[in-house]
């Protein structure tokens, strides 16, 4: 047992602190730390530094275009970025997609979708969840009937987060409709362009105008878009939900989020005296910085049991409901220190997101980012999915 | 002891309860012809109500409609300060004039004897911030300290010089406006206002529990209606114990609520130590209650309880911005410590 990261971890942490030092922007971090939306213009320009670095694909292998880091590089790397407030990487190629067509593509799949991803020539979203399955994935209904050497597609997905910026979709279709319901799935890769795909915003309680629906009326799309075998595609989506959850902690997003507590505390006034110094704050800042504390641990016993590029396993779902558990309880610790100008609220769906708001404590838009981060525990497999999950595993021989 | 709504606040609340599902238009002159407003104040003012349980009748149908036509903010709390300096209401009951009160300041945070604003003769120069429904205002009632130190209310127009509005949307629907006073023309309404802004306040904080209690059976009835109708797995959610028991533990908060604004109630019109023990119990516990109710109904409808455009986010949103009024969970259990200690 050694609790100390290697000399080597050390110098890691500090190249890759050089590299967000010279690299982001204030004014895009400041976006970050602010809460505010970001732009499609923010996301492409912090990949392509990434990519210019070799820095976009941290679990990729080498041979793909990745930087093949082992659990603890990544995690120096994911806190280091939230630490700085650089915004995140959009993980449905990266985290996503790319790990699924690694494992389950062919060579000409490989070889033509994962340097797009890389360079932006693709911005790929998720066609997951549909209105009639949420947590229970497999009821999904979007139908794919093969004609020639195309599927016709049709069928209604929903959540599909930042698909409004997307020009291609990773969909799960029902290609068997007769099979039990977890066999009869494809995994298709659907090009937004083609005619029959519409998509329609969805506006959350924060204003937000990040998820939506995607339509798929008669959509055709060529068999070569077809990932690994017909009728196999749940084998692979299991696969890629379990790389979904490989940050699931976000340890790096709650430290960051905790400093930004202290910072609001700090600033706001109690009869006169900073927040942070009144006993009932301080108490429940420090109890959730305890929490997080041994969680960081618990996050790097799990991914450090994995082997690189592999995910936890049914440890993941623990990570999640934690980590999770923790992150909401920081970002209504935030809404909490603001006080009365957590109230002053603009809208990104109805008025863009600069309207002016009155933000004395220079918080950022945390009440935004409370209701916002309700969906941490409900996407990605809902936390009671995920003790559903871990339940079946520790009472497999009940 | 008994626990029935007398037959006058029963038919209060049936005539409020038709006329928020009729999904009115102009909904305060409405509310004026219908009595609503008058509600609020005694009957020596020209009202025919205005005890707690008046409050609590009306306040928790509007909380339970999916409006806050902002009666609190341009009706009850300045309203009764108007009462407590001597000044008629009946403008405000007829539904012609709306008021204001820009009382919060930054460094106030929710403490109600903090005030920086400066009256020098009859100008006044400070910052006042979050002021709910200044907009909408005819007339503002604007705290400020005098020379010897005591904090006195002042009745200041819309238009006066000095005077500048900054208005903005606010999260749990309406708007406010930070408030700002360059040595702006004033008229002194009272001299030594705390004791009265501590009863008006105490009367809006009832009301304002009493709306969130409303507006948490509504996003009770909501999830118990999708946990009822929603089916994954081959079966509604609701069978599924792992939502069923947390159902029932929110029904016990939202009794546990219930009584908490029945006993703020009861004790409106208590000496000012005893009422005060009263609210701070409870916006302390519709505090803690209300932050569960919210987060496990959104929880239990998964995405769509997130949409603005299905009715459930918009309770939860409500149910939790009123805690960053009047007092927070942590203020309030700190009054109530003093205050039993």
């Amino acid at each position: 047992m050694d609790l100390n990261f290697t000399a080597q971890d050390d110098a890691f942490r500090a190249e890759v602190r050089g590299f967000l030092t010279e690299t982001l922007p204030d004014a895009l971090a400041d976006k970050v730390r602010r809460m505010q939306p970001l732009a499609k213009d923010d996301y492409i320009f912090w990949h392509a530094k990434l990519n210019a670095r070799g820095w976009l694909a941290p679990d990729w292998p080498k041979r793909f275009g990745g930087a093949e880091w082992n659990a603890v590089e990544r995690h120096i790397f994911e806190e280091e970025c939230a630490l700085a407030h650089a915004p995140r990487v959009v993980p449905f190629g990266l985290a996503m997609l790319g790990p699924v067509l690694q494992k389950f593509g062919s060579e000409a799949q490989q070889d033509h979708w994962l340097p797009r991803i890389l360079d932006g020539r693709d911005w790929w979203c998720q066609g997951y969840s549909e209105p009639g399955a949420g947590s229970d994935l497999a009821a999904l209904k979007t139908r794919a009937v093969r004609d020639g050497d195309h599927y016709v597609v049709t069928g209604q997905k929903t959540w599909t987060t930042l698909g409004q910026h997307a020009n291609m979709i990773f969909c799960l279709v029902r290609t068997d409709p007769g099979a039990k319901k977890q066999e009869g799935i494809s995994f298709l890769l659907i090009d937004m362009e083609s005619p029959g795909v519409e998509v329609r915003p969805i506006t959350l309680i924060d204003g937000s105008a990040e998820v939506n629906e995607v339509w798929f009326t008669d959509v055709r799309v060529p068999v070569e878009n077809l990932v690994g075998k017909e009728n196999e595609g749940w084998t692979y989506a299991k696969y890629l939900l379990t790389h979904e959850r490989t940050n699931i902690a976000g340890v790096g997003f709650s430290r960051a989020g905790l400093e930004t507590v202290k910072r609001i505390a700090r600033r706001a006034q109690s009869r006169g005296r900073p927040l942070l110094e009144n006993p009932h704050f301080a108490a429940r800042v420090a109890q959730v910085e305890i929490d997080l504390m041994a969680m960081a641990t618990t996050n790097l016993r799990i991914v450090s049991q994995a082997a690189a590029g592999q995910a936890p396993g049914v440890g993941s779902s623990l990570l999640k409901i934690k980590g999770t558990q923790i992150r909401q309880e920081i970002t209504d610790l935030a809404r909490r220190a603001v006080g009365p100008h957590a109230m002053p609220f603009a809208s990104e769906a109805l008025e863009g997101s600069n309207a002016p708001l009155p933000d004395p404590l220079d918080a950022g838009a945390v009440a935004g980012s409370y209701f916002n981060n309700r969906k941490l525990s409900i996407f990605g497999g809902s936390n009671e999915i995920q003790r559903e999950i871990y339940a079946k595993h520790l009472m497999r021989d009940a | 002891m008994n626990f029935e709504l007398t037959e006058e606040r029963q038919m209060l609340q049936d005539t409020l309860r038709r006329f928020l599902a009729s999904d009115p238009a102009d909904i305060w002159a409405q509310m004026a012809g219908l009595g609503i407003i008058g509600a609020l104040f005694p009957e020596q003012s020209g009202g025919f109500g205005g005890a707690g349980f008046d409050l609590a009748v009306v306040f928790e149908e509007i909380g339970r409609a999916d409006h806050d036509p902002g009666l609190i903010d341009n009706a009850l709390l300045p309203g009764m300060l108007m009462l407590a300096a001597g000044r008629d209401v009946e403008g405000v009951i007829s539904g012609e004039v709306k008021l204001g009160l820009a009382h919060a300041e930054l460094a106030a945070r929710y403490d109600l004897d903090w005030v920086e604003t400066r009256a020098d003769g009859d100008r006044l120069t400070g910052e006042k911030t979050v002021v709910v429904g200044a907009e909408d205002a005819n007339l503002l009632i604007v705290s400020a300290r005098v020379a010897d130190g005591e904090i006195s209310l002042w009745l200041v127009q819309p238009d006066a010089p000095g005077l500048t509005l900054n208005g903005y949307g606010i999260a749990q629907g309406g708007r406010a406006a930070e408030v700002s006073l360059n040595d702006t023309p004033a008229e002194l309404l009272m001299d030594s206002a705390l004791p009265a802004i501590r009863q008006a306040m105490a009367a809006a904080t009832l009301a304002q529990m009493a709306e969130t209690l409303g507006a948490m059976e509504t996003a009770i009835e909501l999830t118990r209606d999708y946990l009822g109708t929603r089916k994954q797995f081959g079966r509604p959610i609701g069978s599924f114990q792992a939502l069923a028991h947390r159902f029932v533990d929110l029904m016990a908060e939202l009794e546990q609520a219930r009584s908490a604004v029945i006993l703020a109630a009861g004790h409106l019109e208590a000496e000012p130590p005893v009422r005060d023990l009263h609210i701070s119990a409870a916006k302390n516990l519709l505090g803690r209650a209300g932050r569960l109710v919210a987060e496990e109904t959104i929880q239990m409808h998964g995405g769509i309880g997130m949409t603005e455009e299905y009715a459930l986010g918009r309770f939860a949103k409500r149910i939790t911005m009123a805690d960053h009024r009047f007092g927070d969970t942590d203020h309030h259990l700190e009054q109530f410590i003093a205050l039993t200690a």
